[in-house]
């Protein structure tokens, strides 16, 4: 998510392919160490969508297909 | 008499000089600049609404149905509490259920779902302070969207990351109640419909 953009695809790629995984985990740290925050949306076991806070790339799920990355929460007024 | 009048001209300019060279630079730094073509970004009147309309795809695809439909009905969103004794901070909530309102660049507010009691605001923003496009401000949708990850993904973080209030700090609790009033026709209208085109619903008797 981008101020006056909305949605910017990054990167994208199959995790199963060995030079793919090793772009999206590098872009998925770039991300998170520029300061953002990273969320799966997920399906709960009653069939609600939900958003799964990741903090490391192993903590996205393999069959994820995709992660949103967003501004820190921050204090407002 | 005329040296005397070129030697007084000579104090004169030197004593203006302090006060006429910094003016003089100026001039003639403003007088470049004017004639060099500045780096204008053209304004694009379409780009926010562009932003927006993308914003609310994606909005659309994350959440439930029932969510998106009360977003764009509504223009709020509901998401239940999962705390078992109610938000971080506030008061306990004795196992009662609660939810948040969720409102594009508004505060979160927490109320207790079955009296309607307003508990908490939750003034939380999400900063994009690399200002790319010359504003910190998400869309309204990605702000939504923003706070519906936070809340369902790890809910004590975010409103731990916020500033409480009490109700009424940046929101009419006037308006809050009538948007709880408006949830609940809404919902009532919702039950009404799905009940309308069940199958399995049965006509009402008109033989009597």
């Amino acid at each position: 998510m981008k101020p006056g953009h909305g949605e910017v695809l990054i990167a994208e790629g199959d995790v199963e392919l060995a030079e793919d995984e090793q772009r999206l985990v590098e872009e998925f740290r770039r991300q998170l160490d520029g300061g953002l925050w990273a969320a799966v949306p997920t399906l709960d076991a009653a069939g609600r969508r939900q958003a799964h806070m990741v903090k490391t790339f192993d903590d996205v799920p393999r069959d994820a297909d995709r992660v949103i990355f967003f501004p820190r929460a921050a204090g407002g007024r | 008499m005329l040296l005397a009048l070129v030697a007084t001209a000579l104090v004169a300019i030197a004593l203006l000089s302090e006060e006429l060279l910094p003016r003089i630079e100026e001039m003639w730094s403003r007088h470049r600049a004017g004639r060099q073509m500045a780096p204008v970004m053209p304004y694009d009147p379409g780009r926010e609404r562009r932003a927006e309309a993308r914003a609310r795809s994606l909005l659309r695809s994350c959440v439930n149905e029932e969510e998106w439909a009360m977003y764009r009905d509504l223009g709020f969103i509901r998401v239940w509490g999962s705390q078992s004794d109610g938000p971080v901070d506030a008061d306990s909530t004795g196992g009662a259920a609660y939810a948040y309102l969720i409102y594009p660049h508004r505060a979160i507010v927490a109320y207790l779902a079955q009296t309607h009691r307003l508990l908490n605001e939750y003034c939380v923003a999400f900063p994009d302070e690399t200002r790319p496009y010359g504003s910190a401000r998400l869309p309204d949708s990605d702000d939504v969207l923003a706070k519906w990850m936070a809340l369902t993904g790890d809910e004590q973080r975010l409103i731990s990351t916020a500033n409480m209030h009490l109700p009424g700090r940046q929101l009419d609790p006037a308006k809050v109640k009538r948007d709880l009033w408006r949830l609940s026709q809404w919902e009532r209208a919702r039950m009404r419909d799905a009940a309308q085109r069940s199958p399995t619903s049965t006509p009402l008797d008109t033989s009597n």
